[in-house]
């Protein structure tokens, strides 16, 4: 106990730093977000006037919120399993003993090194309906890619976006699924073996049990981006086409520049801190979800 | 470990298998930086024998149970299991069972889903399964922890489902990589003498992997003693104690280990003599002489460390009655003729 009390300056001053960074940070703008959230503001946002929680209420039950969110949602469910699914293929398909892997371990890790605004870029060109490669390619089987181009019909804009953000985010699943597969102790691969499993059942008893919590947290990380999403749908879409606002998701009808509630920094606010408890739900149904299948070995 | 009036029954043991290694080599790398693990051993193991695989790590005693598991193929020779040789044929069509160092349990499944899993991936029915699955865990005491998870379990008790694991698929031969040693020193002592009823109750081949000479001599049936990959003898435990093949052999079993005299300091300079320390009789006027550098007191009997006339040490087992020496005392030792291991000064192999 007496050691303790000896300890406790020096133990304040060590945290002092971290937790300053973390009061400046991120407690004081969330704080000053939910506050901002009450206020209300006239058209050009030069006079504001507190009008409590009932803002978060009215921005939550728009048309324009509940349309960005299921837009979000949908780009969710596209992006994570689409992209978890790929991740695990291709660590799988990576995790050999092979000469010159270390070659397509560097290929396919290489996007965590790639912005969102490159990445988006990149596939902007794919995608261009008069001179991108994809739609040069492709267009026999998929006329859309041609006519009216995939980011320009609104049925497909959502779909195009998602893959431009799972190829982005293709290679830290692929780093943090690589990191996993390491780490399964061989001797249950040769086990599972001996005892006769297959390939296929030692990936579904062996390869996937063990990977649980590698899986877990790339779900909550991919599902918490894809209801981010700003920058393709800023680069690529424009948060159109108009004028079903196809890829307006939550993120972008706060920021994006022809967003119906710009300049009003009580309804922006709202929305911020309805997609942060939005996440937050999700993370939690996640980890509660998942609990009880996540094997963090012994 | 459970009565064994419960399993005396059961149908275990039915398989009938002898093992064959007929100069089997394991070479690993490529021609620059070949490392050769293996290097021709040739063995026989009898149907329903306790094989003890001997050696300091690296001998190369694991790689020989791969081979025979089918998880590594042999550079050069045949593994043959029953009458059949193996070297093409997958490890679940070999009739074997393998307990791993580390169990090797899936951490996500009960313990009855592990012990399950052999016959669930043969597509045995889960009824038949679950029966089977019981009939081991009842074999190894696990009754009572069946739908518990690995990570619940201590260590003796994974170890037990590990061996469950083994048995509930009845094979022919049982391969055991360094299964004891995991466990606390307390636990390895009891677990050693369940696996050797183990064995006699299921009456199967069992291959053992060991670097622990006291298992090797407390378990085995025979011992294959193996050193850098190859094979230095083949006996029982009492004939590899008392006539060891080589001054290898001779200082890897025994504790403490025999004593190896520096060559021409009994006998010619191309003969190394080798006495065990129980051998050495510490009287006056004796042909060996040392100086005390420690006694050990272990109860039941003492160790004298003492450092050779000859050079090298001397290590004495004596009675704990006797009146002991001190340290720094010049001791003399006297052996019998019969006790003396004479190996040759430049090969280390057993002359007589």
């Amino acid at each position: 106990m007496k050691r303790k009390l000896r300890d406790a300056p020096a133990a304040l001053l060590m945290l002092g730093a971290s937790f300053t960074l973390l009061a400046v940070w991120t407690i004081y703008p969330l704080v000053r977000a939910v506050q901002t959230g009450h206020l209300s503001c006239n058209q050009t946002g030069t006079k504001c006037t507190d009008t409590g929680w009932s803002t978060y209420i009215d921005v939550f039950m728009s048309k324009q919120f509940q349309d960005a969110l299921m837009v979000s949602i949908k780009l969710a469910l596209m992006t994570v399993p689409a992209g978890l699914i790929l991740g695990i293929g291709l660590a799988v398909l990576a995790d050999k003993h092979l000469r010159g892997i270390g070659i397509f371990r560097t290929i396919f890790s290489s996007t965590i090194a790639t912005s969102v605004a490159v990445a988006s870029l990149v596939w902007f060109v794919l995608l261009q309906p008069e001179i991108g490669v994809l739609s040069d390619l492709f267009s026999g089987w998929i006329p859309a890619l041609k006519q009216p181009g995939l980011l320009r019909d609104p049925n497909t804009a959502l779909p195009a976006v998602a893959l431009s953000s799972i190829w982005a985010s293709l290679g830290f699943t692929f780093i943090v699924i690589t990191a996993g597969l390491q780490s399964v102790p061989k001797e249950l691969y040769e086990s599972a073996y001996v005892d006769g499993a297959g390939s296929f059942r030692r990936f579904t008893n062996v390869t996937l049990p063990m990977l649980s919590p590698s899986i877990l947290f790339i779900t909550v990380v991919l599902t918490t981006r894809a209801l981010q999403t700003y920058g393709e749908v800023a680069l690529l879409t424009g948060g159109g086409p108009e004028p079903e606002k196809s890829t307006t998701t939550i993120p972008y009808l706060i920021y994006g520049r022809n967003s119906i509630i710009q300049g009003d920094i009580g309804l922006k606010s709202a929305a911020a801190v309805l997609l942060f408890l939005i996440s937050l739900v999700f993370a939690l149904v996640q980890f509660r979800g998942f609990e009880r299948r996540v094997h963090y070995g012994n | 470990m459970v009565d064994g009036g419960v399993c005396a029954s059961m149908a275990y043991g039915a398989g009938v298998a002898q093992v064959r290694l007929e100069h089997i080599t394991k070479t690993f790398g490529e021609d620059d930086e070949k490392v050769t693990a293996v290097d021709d051993v040739s063995l026989d193991i009898a149907d329903h024998e306790f094989m003890i695989l001997l050696g300091p790590s690296g001998c190369g005693k694991s790689t020989l149970l791969r081979m025979v598991a089918g998880l590594e193929d042999p550079s050069e020779g045949n593994v043959t299991i029953g009458d059949r040789v193996v070297n093409d044929v997958e490890p679940k069509l070999r009739d074997i069972a393998m307990v791993f160092q580390s169990y090797a349990l899936y951490p996500h499944k009960t313990v009855a889903a592990n012990i399950e899993f052999p016959l669930k991936v043969r597509g045995v029915g889960k009824a038949e399964r679950a029966e089977a699955a019981l009939k081991a865990a009842d074999v190894l005491g696990l009754t009572d922890y069946m739908r518990r998870k690995p990570g619940q379990l201590s260590g003796g008790q994974r170890q037990r489902v590990a061996l469950a694991r083994a048995i509930v698929r009845d094979p022919a031969v049982f391969l055991m990589d360094e299964p004891l040693s995991n466990l606390d020193a307390k636990l390895r002592g009891d677990t050693r003498a369940e696996l050797v009823d183990l064995h006699r109750r299921l009456d199967s081949t069992f291959i053992y992997v060991t670097h622990d000479q006291v298992e090797a001599m407390t378990m085995g049936s025979r011992v294959a003693v193996l050193n850098a990959g190859r094979l230095e003898q083949v006996g029982t435990p009492q004939e590899v104690y008392d006539h060891p093949a080589s001054a290898f052999v001779a200082q890897f079993i025994g504790t403490p280990p025999m004593n190896l005299l520096a060559p021409g300091a009994m006998g010619s300079s191309d003969v190394q003599v080798g006495i065990r320390p129980e051998h050495l009789l510490l009287t006056t006027g004796g042909p060996l002489h040392g100086t005390v550098r420690q006694v050990e007191h272990l109860g039941h009997e003492v160790l004298l460390l003492t450092e050779a006339e000859s050079g090298g040490r001397l290590t004495a087992r004596v009675a704990p009655s006797l009146d002991l020496p001190e340290v720094g005392a010049t001791v003399s030792f006297d052996v019998a003729p019969q006790h003396l291991h004479r190996f040759d000064a430049t090969t280390g192999v057993r002359v007589s």
